[in-house]
């Protein structure tokens, strides 16, 4: 059985990842995304239940930090990457609420 | 039946707070309220590229620390996912967050109410990190319309604990007895200030209604920005009455989030839910599990102090308080010391009166505390002492209690320095009592026809000729002798 990848669902992610895709790129990534999904496919057909899923290839854990606070960024370092700059904050276009 | 009866509210919480660190939950920059905008920030929590993150060990402790006071299983091993959306508060865009293995697992938290507990099942707490603030800089300062935003990240990455209820509470008044005194729990232990109006302690509710009797969830929405208590129960209170009326007049209740406007009590659909809830979850590759030692978790299971559901529940049994009482008396840590310091020494109900009545009330002219005030509560047993054993009357307490806030000292000293002990001579006060009702026939004849308000005339009397030093009881019962009633 082959993992089929929709053109909707490429729109959808797409979308979910505010990328502009034209038409022939929407349908590379259907089959490049299906691919993928079948490889997927075929790791899931083996016998694996007992083995864990992998969230680290290193066997690390507990990496933690004491709560002792380090110098911060003086603001002009900041905001030097800012794209713009007002009141002493990082200037965004403005966010309009969808009243549904 | 009103339609408000026949059906069965439905709400479960999530609950925000900002854990009590002093530094955010991925970096060490400082967490600050009030501060100049973006001067506690760094590659980190600016969501530079390569910079990594590295989980702060005290927010991991809080988060246990919570979780036992919450009745949860600790899990012997938690994880961090990415939360994928956009907006400009969040530089990353992606929030860390955690998903399928939180820190703290299943329990239950008891709130107790008036008329008996409040169980609330706590379906899990995980660990994540605050967004920025967003100053919006539109016409009127309003968010719609706003040409541009301005972000502050001072807050951003601040170490947050989500806690996730079960739909276990069927009114807006249960929910928030259930979030004040889960409040309470948290700021006791130091998991966090749960300072609403700063907002380091924010709810969000889910709300549904049924028809009572059914067993069937009814369709939910989500209510946002409540950041008080008298908000989150309006806005409880406005969303049950609007799905009521939506079901009672045939309609469907759609799936929406809302904000609720607090300047006209109504609530707005938030943003089109249709893909805002596709979140693609994926295990965050910079941070490494975290599996808390066993011993540690049990420490601090071992240190957990008393929790005030605990204490209030043993005050009401052991000493006999009320609720109301036990519930005011418990606010904080200190004056819950204060007042069993207190109790142990006198009469528990009247420590507690004294200390809910008289003293507060006094020592807010002055704006101080009990557990700060020159009147410890041994230096209040004197009083309360000389006070059961009638050696002063209570205008006579009152005053040596001002005394004491003032001074400190010893009562039994003050009421001798004042002359404020009360008369005990008997004879002293019969002969008074036979003076007035000889000086006043006309009212003594009224309280012999059965006017009883004319007795306070003689009490009033006597108090004043004795300059408050008679017992105002005792005094009642000898005119009542005298005149014969």
């Amino acid at each position: 059985m082959a993992a089929v990848i929709e053109r909707e669902t490429v729109e959808h992610v797409a979308r979910l990842a505010r990328l502009r895709l034209g038409p022939e790129e929407v349908e590379r990534m259907r089959q490049e995304l299906s691919g993928i999904l079948e490889h997927i496919e075929l790791i899931q057909s083996l016998e694996l239940d007992d083995v864990p899923p992998t969230t680290h290839v290193v066997a690390l854990q507990n990496v933690l930090r004491d709560d002792t606070p380090r110098p911060s960024l003086p603001r002009e370092l900041a905001l030097r990457e800012a794209p713009a700059v007002a009141h002493d904050g990082f200037e965004v276009r403005g966010w309009i609420e969808t009243h549904a | 039946m009103s339609a408000r009866q026949s059906y069965e509210p439905v709400i479960g919480v999530e609950i925000h707070v900002q854990l009590a660190t002093a530094t955010k939950m991925f970096c060490g920059c400082e967490l600050s309220f009030g501060d100049p905008a973006n001067t506690h920030t760094c590659p980190v929590c600016l969501g530079h590229p390569g910079a990594l993150p590295v989980t702060n060990a005290r927010a991991v402790e809080l988060a246990i620390l919570a979780g036992h006071a919450l009745g949860c299983t600790i899990a012997p091993r938690s994880t961090f996912h990415r939360k994928n959306y956009f907006y400009p508060d969040l530089p990353k865009a992606y929030q860390i967050s955690q998903y399928d293995e939180p820190v703290c697992l299943g329990g239950e938290f008891v709130a107790l109410t008036p008329g008996g507990e409040l169980r609330v099942g706590i379906t899990r707490a995980h660990l994540e990190e605050d967004a920025a603030k967003l100053v919006h800089a539109g016409p009127g300062g309003r968010r719609a319309g706003a040409e541009s935003s301005i972000v502050d990240f001072n807050r951003g990455g601040t170490p947050l604990l989500e806690i996730v209820t079960e739909p276990d509470l069927h009114s807006a008044e249960d929910a928030v007895t259930f979030f004040k005194q889960l409040r309470l729990t948290l700021r006791q232990l130091g998991v966090s200030d749960c300072n609403m109006e700063e907002g380091s302690m924010r709810a969000d509710a889910n709300v549904s209604v049924r028809p009572v009797g059914s067993q069937e969830l009814g369709v939910k929405t989500e209510l946002k920005n409540m950041n008080s208590f008298r908000f989150l129960e309006r806005a409880m209170e406005a969303e049950i009455d609007r799905q009521i009326a939506i079901l009672e007049g045939g309609g469907k209740v759609t799936q929406d989030t809302l904000h609720y406007d607090p300047d006209s009590g109504t609530l707005h659909p938030l943003r089109s839910k249709e893909e805002a809830h596709d979140y693609r979850y994926l295990p965050e590759p910079d941070l490494v599990p975290v599996v808390p030692d066993p011993a540690w978790v049990d420490r601090l299971r071992a240190a957990l102090p008393e929790l005030p559901v605990d204490r209030r529940r043993r005050w009401m049994a052991e000493l006999g308080i009320t609720f109301e009482d036990a519930e005011v008396l418990s606010e904080s840590a200190e004056l819950a010391t204060y007042f069993e310091d207190l109790a142990a020494r006198v009469d528990p109900k009247a420590a507690a009166n004294w200390v809910r009545g008289e003293l507060r009330a006094q020592l807010r002219e002055r704006d101080e505390e009990p557990w700060e005030s020159r009147a410890t509560p041994e230096r209040l047993a004197g009083l309360l002492e000389l006070l059961d054993a009638r050696t002063i009357n209570v205008p006579a307490a009152k005053e040596v209690l001002a005394e004491l806030i003032e001074r400190g000292g010893d009562a039994v000293a003050i009421v001798e320095a004042k002359g404020l002990g009360q008369i005990t001579d008997e004879s002293e006060l019969d002969e008074l009592v036979a003076r007035l009702i000889a000086d006043n026939p006309e009212q003594a004849q009224q309280l012999r026809d059965g006017k009883e308000k004319v007795l306070g005339f003689f009490v009033g009397q006597a108090m004043k000729a004795t300059e408050g030093r008679a017992d105002p009881k005792r005094v009642g019962e000898l005119v009542r002798d005298r005149a014969g009633v």
